[in-house]
């Protein structure tokens, strides 16, 4: 699946999650600090994301994704 | 020395009658009722003897933002839908918020979400279950919402007796700001377990109406042919201030909670004391708290729930607290029983009728018990300048609790 493609999946989940403004998702945007997902919405984000783009995001790989662009990335190479 | 007054300041509310205060009251004073079919299958599924129900006239998802809605149990969204527009109809007051207090109670809590996220473990297990499952389930949940909605700093709080519980909670934030701990609270309470469970037990336990064939006529309080109570929805919130407080900043002010008054039956866990003591010592209390005699209390918002003990038990506690003199209703009639926000939003109720100056009706009095041998208004509201007035809420667990009014 091409990075666009998953980036965009990926803005559908956390508008659908998160309430975040889709406008408001780039590449470079922190989920903590500039989205203002918090804890507990990263793990549905996840679930959501397992399910989505067939691939398994384990707890301590979740804590290592800061930005979009780190979840786009992890899931481009383990899909 | 005489305790510092406390004032009301703000209302809102969501129900069976209307999305809001105003819509509610009209609703009430134009004698509609809030009670229809449960327009879901599983009352028929689980042949439930209780088919029927007072929904909330509006649902909480349309004037939620959806991701507010997603992570908020039912209770949750009423309780933040109701205290908004109390915080704002008290003009969004700015103050330290080390000053500002949150009492929310709820009767049952998130046990919808309880009980849809353990569907979801055992159907599909461990991932579908929501992060989201404990802050949306406990019972103090609806409190903390509000109190991070509003920023409150001050102290939040959660009391649970079942359904004096939205009564409790105004009685709570009395203290507080009597005792000075804070200028202004929102308080009051939320309920939303319209779900097949709490209907299940509750049938099973013979409290409820099965009158299924006439929903709008099944709650009828203090009358002949009432054969229990209507399971209803919503919240209620009051914004309420130290009187000070509120004239400094030129509120507007609805009515003054002049005293309260709370007991313990220490005799059954369902039943009401028959002879209405535990009730009539809640209502003393609270006559007593605000400085007032029996003589100046002339209407009771009554808790009466329409179940043939507890109206009759409550008339006793009436005669005896008060009188035979006080003008009662039972909004219960037409809201259903909201559980942990009916005190809250018959307290509103109360409020009203002082600032306005006219008393709801009772719906499907047709036939008054005579064992009630109280004054119930019936068929059309009451117009009655008021001196005072006590709101009742009793709850399972034998917890009593009254709330004296003044203008």
């Amino acid at each position: 699946m091409a990075n666009e493609d998953i980036q965009k999946g990926l803005v559908d989940i956390l508008v659908e999650v998160a309430g975040v403004e889709a406008n408001d998702v780039d590449l470079d945007k922190s989920f903590v600090d500039d989205l203002d997902v918090d804890s507990l919405s990263m793990v549905e984000v996840a679930v959501q994301a397992e399910d989505k783009f067939g691939v398994k995001i384990p707890d301590d790989e979740l804590a290592n994704l800061k930005t979009v662009g780190d979840a786009v990335n992890y899931i481009a190479n383990n899909a | 020395m005489t305790s510092p007054e406390v004032v009301v300041t703000g209302l809102g509310a969501t129900t069976p009658l209307g999305g809001d205060v105003a819509s509610t009251w009209d609703a009430l004073l134009a004698g509609r009722s809030g009670v229809g079919p449960i327009n879901a299958d599983w009352p028929e599924r689980f042949d439930l003897p209780v088919r029927i129900a007072a929904s909330l006239a509006v649902e909480p998802t349309d004037v939620l933002a959806r991701v507010e809605a997603r992570r908020w149990d039912r209770c949750e969204q009423v309780a933040v839908v109701a205290a908004r527009e109390a915080w704002s109809d008290a003009g969004a007051p700015e103050l330290d918020p080390e000053r500002l207090g949150v009492v929310v109670g709820t009767g049952i809590g998130g046990a919808s979400t309880l009980l849809a996220q353990d569907d979801l473990l055992e159907t599909a297990g461990l991932r579908k279950v929501s992060p989201l499952t404990v802050p949306m389930l406990m019972p103090n949940g609806p409190a903390a919402w509000v109190g991070l909605e509003l920023g409150s700093k001050g102290g939040v709080h959660a009391p649970v007796s079942a359904c004096a519980s939205g009564a409790e909670a105004i009685a709570w934030a009395y203290r507080m700001l009597v005792a000075g701990e804070v200028d202004v609270v929102v308080a009051g309470g939320a309920e939303a377990v319209i779900t097949a469970l709490p209907v299940a037990g509750f049938a099973q336990a013979r409290t409820m109406s099965t009158r299924n064939d006439e929903p709008e006529r099944a709650s009828r309080p203090f009358d002949t042919g009432r054969d229990g109570f209507v399971l209803g929805e919503g919240a209620g919130m009051m914004v309420l201030e130290r009187a000070e407080f509120a004239a400094a900043r030129g509120a507007k002010v609805y009515g003054r909670l002049a005293g309260i008054g709370t007991s313990a039956d220490a005799h059954h866990i369902t039943g009401p004391e028959p002879t209405g003591e535990g009730a009539a010592r809640a209502i003393r209390k609270a006559i007593r708290t605000a400085g007032l005699s029996p003589e100046d209390v002339g209407h009771v918002n009554a808790h009466a729930t329409s179940t043939p003990v507890g109206d009759v038990a409550e008339a006793a506690a009436i005669r005896s607290a008060i009188g035979e003199h006080p003008v009662v209703t039972a909004p219960k009639s037409a809201l259903g029983h909201m559980l942990g926000a009916a005190g809250a939003v018959e307290a509103i109720v109360t409020v009203l009728s002082l600032h306005h100056e006219v008393i709801p009706q009772t719906l499907n009095l047709e036939d008054l018990d005579p064992k009630v041998q109280l004054d119930v208004v019936a068929d059309e509201p009451r117009k009655a300048g008021l001196t005072a007035a006590v709101n009742d809420s009793f709850g399972f667990g034998g917890h009593n609790v009254a709330l004296a009014f003044t203008p």
